[in-house]
């Protein structure tokens, strides 16, 4: 029996309001897939991916990436982890200042020390992937432009390059689309699909297009109240079900796929 | 990984060569000026070897403040106010006609403009404290001299602002009157003062702030103001004295901060 | 500019910054009601004015032509606050990062930001005169005690600029580096500095400026520098000599900001 790649188990957030943001979710993910987390604002779609890396501290609960649980490690122990987790941010957090290369660059700060990171003494193998990675995500070319002077779309390659950079085991990404016209959202999903279908790792993402979602995803996890309502395939996702995640019949955020029998 | 068996740079350069002998070149000039400075001033660094001592034994004399010396400190501290407040308003009365002949735009003609720039220079170059060295020559020691200093500082700071406000008034509120057939004077008065006028208010209480001081160390040159004794307190090792006139001095600043903020937050 | 159709009433007056008519005829007799008191309390002598004024221009005359002869002495007292002036800026900078970085909110835990926070505004209450004499008290007269005065106030400005930077900047790239595994050194030098630097060069340039200006006075009690030497020429009556000192510290500080100005727009 294989372990999971992903274990989640009884994960829950409490900010001591009465309201809980994660109410002991629990799912695991067994082989490299792209699982797509939906449901509306506060249902806890951020603060589950935010938890898995700790960038939240869950309050009780575990996460298991590669057998390891998460949440009891120390903080050399976590960094270690962290750095095998890759995420894409919906602001794209890139260091404006830097070039694109640096930010690539930045991927490899959990693998390096303090000193070698200064002098960006990455070691040519290295630096030779962070070239290809440019080029995967299209950006050749770019790697002396500073961060600031790109779009939006390229800034979230760059981010993706980024995250790529750490050569991760789990891929995290937080409404990677959000902020970009719904053109780029599809280059951006395209490559993101591409990228994680190549690499066999498995991805969550947290997204709040239900159609980029049932398009791109291998799995869809519906998240109401803080409490997972729908774990499965993406064409099982019946208007019902959406109502289900999404409170009501009106919050539906776009007409699905297959609202007819097929 | 890539499909493609490309080859990729094994090094990456945020900067060129040159850029990074330029980089150099700078950290060195640097360098070398800090330790020129370092080295010529010739001080015994061994001194501060025990200088936490020091500040621990000065922090004990200090404690605790000579309440009783309160009522002599009056009279001194209101001197003080009035040094700073007098010598602002005086110097936002000379700071007016210094600002337009200061202003390209208003000075008329460039010899003005050159006497214009050469006042504020004159004023804003030299320290208030060193103002209060000359007028004390001038007038004897006291609070008229300490004024005079104040003043002779403030006009060239609330000048230069306003100069600049007045270089950056908006055109076509100017292009406006004087199609109306408006006198230069009547251009003056009705399109640039009022959009002067707010900055002027506001440059003049933040300068109060700063004056209140500027005033309060005055008196160590014998130009008014509590500094006189502060700086008899500190000779003559009255440390429980000192501490209190800091205190007060404390006091004030806030005061003044307080005031200044929230004037100039109506204002604006 | 408004316009009046015949039947409004006859009487318009233009707004005033202050709200309405009645608020400016009170502040404006308050002003005058001030002048009367403080200059009556400040026993304005006009007898001492005039005998002031009449002193001003024997002593002006004395001043012209300056006295360059002794330009050894000037030099030297130049050079010493040039030279103070640029170990303060940097001994200022070096303690200030890491204390600015502990007096930011966001990246700070509570006990050390308020423990830093609290340093910083011990150094800016105070006008520098004050804390040159307690460090002249502690260390003895000289450069020394210059150099730690205008740190400690160095300091005191840039850590809370720099900490103030912190607090403004943007959280993001911050979280996205903690999130790669980056240790605490790597986030702030790859994630908070490249934010802060530019505008902390900027703040350095102004400091260096800043303390250019200071190092000037402090040598009035006795902190070395060219203060010094214009004390003594002053209560020596060598007015001429002492002339030649102010142009030469105008000049200075002139050229100081000037240059200052220059940089820091280049750097935008």
């Amino acid at each position: 029996m294989t372990k999971p790649l992903l274990e989640i188990a009884g994960l829950t957030k409490d900010y001591g309001t009465g309201q809980r943001a994660l109410d002991s979710v629990s799912f695991a993910i067994e082989s490299p897939q792209l699982v797509g987390v939906i449901g509306s604002s506060g249902a806890g779609k951020s603060t589950l991916i935010r938890c898995i890396n700790r960038l939240v501290e869950p309050t009780s609960g575990s996460v298991r990436l590669m057998g390891t649980d998460i949440p009891p490690l120390s903080r050399a122990g976590l960094r270690r982890m962290r750095r095998q987790i890759g995420m894409i941010f919906q602001e794209y957090n890139l260091v404006e200042r830097l070039t694109v290369m640096q930010n690539v660059l930045t991927g490899r700060l959990g693998y390096v020390s303090f000193w070698t990171s200064l002098r960006y003494r990455y070691g040519e193998e290295e630096i030779r992937h962070a070239y290809a990675l440019l080029d995967r995500v299209g950006l050749s070319g770019f790697e002396n432009r500073r961060a600031d002077a790109l779009s939006g779309g390229q800034r979230q390659r760059v981010g993706i390059a980024r995250a790529l950079m750490q050569r991760p085991k789990l891929l995290l990404l937080d409404e990677p689309t959000a902020s970009l016209d719904p053109n780029t959202s599809r280059q951006i999903m395209q490559l993101a699909r591409g990228v994680i279908t190549e690499e066999k790792m498995p991805a969550l993402i947290n997204i709040h297009d239900v159609a980029l979602a049932q398009a791109f995803c291998d799995r869809i996890i519906g998240m109401r109240n803080g409490r997972l309502v729908f774990d499965g395939d993406p064409a099982d996702l019946t208007r019902d079900k959406l109502a289900d995640i999404y409170g009501g019949y009106d919050d539906n955020p776009a007409p699905i796929a297959q609202e007819e029998p097929a | 990984m890539s499909q493609r068996p490309a080859t990729y740079p094994s090094r990456y350069r945020r900067y060129t060569a040159r850029e990074k002998t330029v980089q150099w070149l700078w950290t060195v000039a640097c360098a070398l000026a800090v330790v020129w400075a370092m080295r010529a001033i010739d001080v015994e660094w061994a001194f501060l070897a025990d200088a936490h001592l020091q500040a621990l034994d000065m922090a004990e004399r200090l404690w605790p403040p000579r309440w009783s010396y309160a009522s002599q400190i009056w009279q001194p501290l209101v001197e003080t106010i009035h040094i700073a407040t007098l010598g602002t308003m005086a110097a936002v009365v000379l700071s007016i006609p210094v600002a337009f002949i200061a202003a390209s735009n208003t000075a008329g003609y460039r010899v003005v403009w050159f006497i214009g720039r050469t006042i504020l220079i004159l004023s804003r170059s030299i320290n208030t404290v060193i103002w209060g060295l000359l007028f004390v020559a001038i007038f004897g020691p006291g609070p008229i001299a300490g004024i005079c200093a104040v003043t002779a500082r403030s006009t060239g700071f609330i000048a230069k602002l306003v100069a600049e406000a007045i270089e950056e008034v908006d055109y076509g509120q100017i292009e406006a009157v004087e199609s109306t057939g408006a006198s230069k004077l009547q251009v003056l008065a009705s399109a640039i003062w009022p959009q002067v006028q707010p900055v002027l208010i506001g440059t003049s209480i933040y300068r109060w702030d700063i004056n209140v001081r500027e005033a309060s160390v005055l008196g160590f040159v014998g130009a008014g103001g509590i500094g006189l004794q502060l700086n008899a307190s500190i000779n003559e090792f009255a440390w429980n004295q000192v501490l209190l006139i800091l205190c007060a001095i404390l006091v004030l600043v806030i005061v003044s901060e307080f005031v200044s903020a929230r004037v100039r937050a109506k204002v604006s | 500019m408004s316009e009046l159709s015949p039947t409004t009433s006859p009487r318009w007056r233009p707004p005033t910054i202050f709200g309405s008519h009645q608020l400016r005829t009170i502040f404006l007799v308050a002003v005058a009601l001030y002048l009367v008191w403080s200059l009556s309390t400040l026993q304005f002598d006009s007898q001492r004015v005039l005998r002031g004024f009449v002193r001003a221009g024997d002593i002006f005359a004395r001043m012209f032509p300056p006295d360059f002869s002794r330009s050894k002495i000037l030099i030297n007292g130049m050079v010493e606050s040039i030279q103070i002036a640029i170990v303060s800026t940097v001994l200022g900078i070096i303690i200030a990062v890491p204390i600015g970085i502990c007096a930011a909110r966001n990246l700070a835990p509570r006990p050390v930001y308020l423990a830093a926070r609290g340093l910083i505004v011990l150094g800016r209450t105070f006008h520098e005169l004050i804390i040159a004499i307690f460090f002249v008290k502690m260390f003895g007269f000289g450069p020394l005690a210059g150099v730690l005065t205008l740190s400690y106030g160095s300091f005191s400005f840039v850590a809370k600029m720099l900490a103030e930077d912190i607090e403004n900047m943007k959280m993001g790239p911050v979280e996205a580096l903690r999130a790669t595994g980056a240790g605490f050194l790597q986030v702030v030098w790859f994630a908070v500095m490249p934010q802060v630097l530019v505008r902390q060069i900027g703040i350095l340039i102004y400091r260096l400026d800043s303390n250019l200006r200071h190092s000037t006075i402090i040598g009035v009690v006795g902190a070395g520098g060219i203060g010094q030497t214009l004390s003594a020429a002053f209560s020596k009556y060598d007015y001429d000599f002492a002339c030649a000192i102010l142009i030469c510290i105008a000049a200075l500080v002139a050229l100081g900001e000037f240059s200052s100005d220059h940089i820091r727009r280049r750097l935008r």
